[in-house]
């Protein structure tokens, strides 16, 4: 069946139907062995990520205890989330100023101790003690950061500056309504180090020497020129992926502040809009508008994401 | 950046000042105390807990507590170590399957030019940006529909389809020349083989950093085994902490507790340290595109 085809000398041989449509055969072929091979992530990964995203945004337009069937109200969720819900609104703020406070400083402390230990001959030690915190999890720690900021005398923050004569009679860490957020952001920003640390100690240790080289050249003369116009801009993309990172973990905080301050939190201090949720979801079992503050999350968390990769994007499609 | 580079590394200082070494040494310490305060907590026998001031060593050392916990769930409830043995299962089975089906996708994603495959890879990229919030809820439905509700599956499937993993593994493979899989393909291998004996092997430094992530979102996962779990003995390792060492039992139980919270932590930290190096290779790569 196959046809040969003459070479003509010099001129490109233009390939016949048949053989074309053997190729396309063939690569479909091939084809099949990929869409084999993406199958089974794809596969969990749409029941266990599309779908449930999917019938989020459904369920956040319906009225939903588990025990009947989702009833369809419509936009009624939101007018009540946003119109109506003072705690939501509370949650909304705290979760504001954590993650205005937690994310950009998080990140720049992140940066800042990578390009430091980057400096030094023995960072296994240092890298570990940094990544160390944020692969416990909140929940585990919970006890002993309550025996350090605990309300009593033997408290060991409560201790430590009753001997230095800062204060006089122990101090409610963890109940006053005044210092609970601030408590809650300081652990926070302990369990932040996270992949993004890792990501950016990785990026620093493969920049090439030569850049560096050619700045001095060029008339480079301290460290934080060189920060400036060498490593930055050469780790654009790790910066993305770490603020990226940065912000969708400080919009979803909730363990710690549950660890510390119960759930919900006196006055609402430490009320976040994740521990909002599961006050919802949990508690009162109305997932309809549990669903509706997902998707709100869910929304906040795109957009800020999207934004972050249109400013610091390198090829301005990721 | 494609061409070689004959000096990449380190960017050392010209004398590493003694400065920078003990800000480090004091931020470390800081970070770190709360743990240590942990692990002490967890060797010290009862009449050193609750000595005022604190000390911070321990004088007598002791398994006391480890024993503590064994015995501490009794006769009622299931013994302490079928919580470990479940934890270590479900972490294990997800840990060895994410990496298997993560680079099995993300080799297609990679490489491939079939319809189609850029759309996935949005997806994926685009999941990456979700909250576990959105997808609690109908999660916890979609079990319950698929009947999985208190078997293992329930954990572990969740675990597998983690989207960081494939992504990734994703960025890793783009490194691989093509020219190595025309050559191959021209021997003749089809992809299975050529995926197997090519693709696996050279993604071996990034099996390390999937491995650490699935790990440590698995192994300290409570939310999972907290809605999918009815009975004792389908709990895990951090659902039983929470509820065992909640509340007032941080305090009357603070020797348990600090075993339990050690055993929780402990092995994450081990395995950092055993694929440390290879974590960080690899993560050079994680913004790339």
């Amino acid at each position: 069946m196959a046809q040969v085809t003459e070479v003509r000398a010099g001129l490109p041989k233009k390939p016949s139907l048949e053989a074309r449509f053997k190729r396309a055969l063939h690569e479909a072929r091939r084809w099949r062995v990929h869409y084999l091979f993406m199958a089974p992530f794809m596969i969990l990964f749409t029941i266990f990520t599309i779908v449930p995203v999917i019938s989020s945004i459904y369920l956040s337009f319906t009225y939903f205890n588990v025990l009947e069937a989702p009833r369809w109200i419509g936009w009624s969720n939101f007018k009540l989330l946003f119109l109506e819900d003072d705690i939501f609104i509370i949650a909304l703020k705290n979760t504001l100023l954590f993650s205005i406070i937690t994310g950009p400083v998080s990140f720049f402390l992140q940066f800042f101790l990578a390009w430091l230990i980057n400096s030094l001959k023995y960072r296994i030690a240092y890298t570990l003690a940094f990544y160390a915190p944020s692969i416990t999890s909140g929940l585990a720690m919970g006890a002993i950061w309550q025996v350090l900021f605990s309300g009593d005398y033997y408290g060991y923050l409560n201790y430590i500056l009753i001997r230095l004569g800062i204060l006089h009679e122990p101090y409610i860490w963890l109940s006053n309504v005044n210092t609970m957020l601030p408590i809650v952001i300081i652990v926070s920003l302990w369990m932040s180090m996270g992949s993004g640390f890792l990501a950016f100690l990785a990026g620093l240790q493969n920049m090439n020497e030569e850049l560096y080289e050619a700045g001095k050249v060029d008339g480079i003369r301290n460290r934080f020129q060189e920060v400036w116009y060498i490593t930055l801009p050469m780790m654009k993309p790790q910066l993305l992926f770490g603020a990226v990172m940065a912000v969708v973990r400080s919009l979803e905080v909730s363990g710690v502040a549950v660890a510390l301050t119960g759930l919900p939190s006196p006055l609402y201090a430490t009320h976040t809009i994740m521990t909002h949720l599961q006050d919802y979801a949990f508690i009162r079992f109305e997932m309809g508008y549990a669903s509706a503050i997902s998707v709100v999350l869910f929304v906040m968390m795109f957009g800020l994401s999207r934004f972050f990769m249109r400013v610091l994007s390198t090829k301005g499609e990721y | 950046m494609a061409a070689a580079l004959p000096r990449l590394g380190r960017r050392k200082l010209k004398r590493e000042p003694i400065g920078i070494y003990v800000i480090l040494a004091l931020m470390a310490l800081v970070m770190i105390m709360p743990m240590y305060l942990m692990v002490i907590n967890a060797f010290k026998p009862l009449e050193e807990l609750f000595l005022f001031p604190p000390r911070y060593y321990v004088m007598n050392p002791t398994l006391n507590n480890f024993t503590d916990l064994l015995i501490a769930t009794g006769a009622a409830w299931v013994p302490f170590s079928r919580y470990l043995f479940n934890s270590l299962f479900i972490s294990i089975t997800v840990v060895t399957l994410h990496v298997l089906v993560a680079c099995m996708c993300a080799y297609p994603l990679a490489k491939s030019k079939a319809p189609g495959v850029k759309l996935m890879f949005n997806l994926v990229v685009a999941s990456l940006m979700f909250s576990p919030t959105v997808t609690n809820i109908p999660r916890y439905l979609i079990i319950n529909r698929l009947r999985l509700i208190d078997t293992y599956w329930a954990l572990i499937l969740p675990g597998i389809a983690g989207s960081f993993g494939t992504f990734l593994m994703k960025q890793f493979l783009e490194q691989v020349p093509n020219e190595l899989m025309e050559a191959a393909r021209i021997d003749g291998a089809s992809e299975w083989v050529m995926f197997w004996r090519l693709i696996m092997p050279m993604s071996r430094p990034a099996w390390a950093t999937l491995t650490i992530f699935a790990w440590i979102s698995s192994w300290n996962d409570e939310w999972g085994p907290l809605v999918f779990t009815r009975s004792e003995a389908m709990k895990t390792l951090p659902l039983a902490i929470h509820t065992m060492f909640s509340g007032s039992n941080a305090i009357a139980r603070a020797g348990a507790s600090a075993a339990a919270g050690l055993l929780q932590t402990a092995p994450t930290i081990i395995l950092f340290l055993i694929l440390q190096k290879r974590v960080i290779s690899t993560m050079a790569h994680a913004g790339i595109k």
